[in-house]
């Protein structure tokens, strides 16, 4: 089966190591992918503050094409997925939505459908391909990689369609899968603060703190995360977080480019070098081997 | 020594603002709300807030509309959702949030150069010219309009982030960028159509 991979503008952007490291996922384990056909931004959680409706049609666009290219959809962002999930929730429930989103398509000559399943990498890599598929594919072990497996809130909540909304295991078994030692993370579906820092940062530095202090606490030496957001908070911000540590340092990356290197994807082609908190030095401490 | 009363007489409530929320998509059954505070347990930003989201719930439904639309807490929301997923009467606490952070912007009730409008506004414009966002451009402009002096502050991280490759200055944009304009008006003529 092949499915309609929707990035999303963060994954072009500052999340472009996690469509590289997720793309080199899919293909070192046969997940057939194709972009989907001029997608457009979902709307994000940005839109919804300004104007919900259009914000559902905007994500209803992409469901639409997806439905005429009779895939389902598979988008790696959080907000993508939730925003994506939610519209398909409210178009059911609210007549009025139901309206304004099939009629405002039919002006631009699409049809929404209800059909396409919205899904998430992490289960389809646990449900379609498998724990033992994944294992038997491994040539660089993490060797006992301490992984603080961070979750963040959209891809569980409010729809948790795949994994428990408050404590999630998916990425943890993946990992683990991979060779990872997975440390216990109560954290792992606490907010990072979302645009936070961008908008009230003394408040958004505080919550970025909470979470590396806490990793680091436990003995993480990685802390994964699943969305380009959680990523940029904790890696670009790491240094100005305010914790009550003396100094926090612990690269952040993507389950994706974790994966990836134990599938032997070569550094480069899975971008870890764009992380602004180095993540050599740690591969080199465990011995883990990469290209 | 300033006194001011701080209790409010029933007559200064806003009936319409009462009603509002409980019609609003989420707020169906904000009547029902207990105010046992499981919102405001769990969530991660109430310590920031003025009015934590369980008093939020109950000024909103007894129609203290100024309290809430002045409210630092409806911007302090980042909608993760533990709220909602808690609530033992179902209400849909996060997306009443968006719906009161809609109804500021529409009412002006928020402070002078406050970024969350801004990049609410810049967000959509972007959206309805490109069909995409190009991340460093929406900084770029949301600073511009808001703490330009930060924007100057941030060059050494931006200059960072770009050379990492993070920081595409090569605007993104879809094929058929006319189908989003024409879609953005076809929900406000619908909108308006059926009076929502």
């Amino acid at each position: 089966m092949t499915y309609a991979y929707y990035p999303g503008c963060s994954l072009k952007g500052t999340g472009r190591a996690y469509e590289e490291s997720l793309l080199a996922v899919f293909r070192a384990l046969n997940v057939d992918v194709r972009e989907l056909e001029d997608w457009n931004c979902c709307g994000a959680t940005t839109y919804m503050s300004v104007d919900e409706l259009a914000s559902y049609a905007l994500a209803g666009r992409n469901l639409a094409l997806a439905a005429r290219e009779n895939k389902d959809i598979v988008a790696p962002c959080a907000a993508c997925y939730l925003v994506l999930n939610k519209t398909q929730h409210y178009v059911h429930d609210y007549p009025d939505i139901k309206t304004v989103v099939e009629r405002s398509l039919a002006s631009i000559g699409l049809t929404y459908s209800d059909k396409v399943h919205v899904r998430h990498p992490l289960e389809i890599l646990l449900n379609e391909v498998g724990l033992q598929a994944i294992s038997a594919r491994v040539k660089s072990p993490l060797k006992g990689l301490k992984v603080a497996p961070y979750y963040g809130c959209q891809i569980v909540r409010p729809y948790a369609t795949f994994d428990d909304q408050l404590n999630p295991t998916s990425m943890d078994r993946l990992l683990e899968a991979c060779g990872a030692k997975i440390v216990q993370y109560p954290l792992k579906t606490r907010c990072c603060g979302g645009s936070q820092k961008g908008t009230l940062p003394e408040v958004g530095l505080d919550l970025i703190g909470y979470l590396l202090a806490e990793a680091q606490k436990r003995g993480a030496e990685v802390v994964a995360t699943v969305c380009p957001l959680c990523q940029f908070n904790l890696d670009v911000f790491q240094k100005e977080a305010r914790t009550d540590q003396k100094s926090v340092s612990i690269p952040v990356l993507y389950f994706s480019q974790l994966m990836a290197l134990a599938l032997g994807a070569p550094a480069n082609a899975i971008g870890l070098q764009r992380s602004l908190v180095p993540v050599t030095p740690i591969l080199a401490k465990k011995e883990i081997a990469y290209a | 020594m300033e006194l001011k009363r701080i209790i409010k007489f029933e007559a200064e409530r806003d009936p319409e603002f009462s009603r509002w929320i409980s019609h609003t998509v989420g707020g169906e059954n904000i009547r029902h709300c207990l105010q046992c505070g499981l919102c405001s347990g769990n969530c991660p930003l109430s310590l920031y807030m003025d009015y934590t989201p369980r008093r939020l719930m109950h000024l909103s439904r007894e129609g203290f509309k100024e309290e809430v639309l002045r409210s630092s807490s409806i911007w302090l929301c980042t909608t993760c959702y533990n709220c909602m997923v808690q609530c033992p009467k179902g209400i849909n606490i996060t997306h009443l949030m968006y719906a009161l952070k809609q109804r500021a912007i529409e009412e002006k009730l928020y402070p002078k150069h406050f970024a969350i409008p801004v990049m609410a506004r810049q967000f959509s414009r972007m959206v309805r010219k490109s069909g995409r966002i190009t991340e460093s451009w929406l900084i770029v402009r949301v600073f511009m309009r808001t703490a330009f002096w930060r924007l100057l502050g941030m060059s050494h991280l931006g200059l960072k982030l770009f050379r990492a490759g993070r920081l595409g200055l090569k605007p993104e944009k879809i094929e058929r960028r006319a189908e989003i304009a024409t879609l953005l008006d076809s929900v406000t003529a619908v909108k308006k159509e059926l009076a929502l």
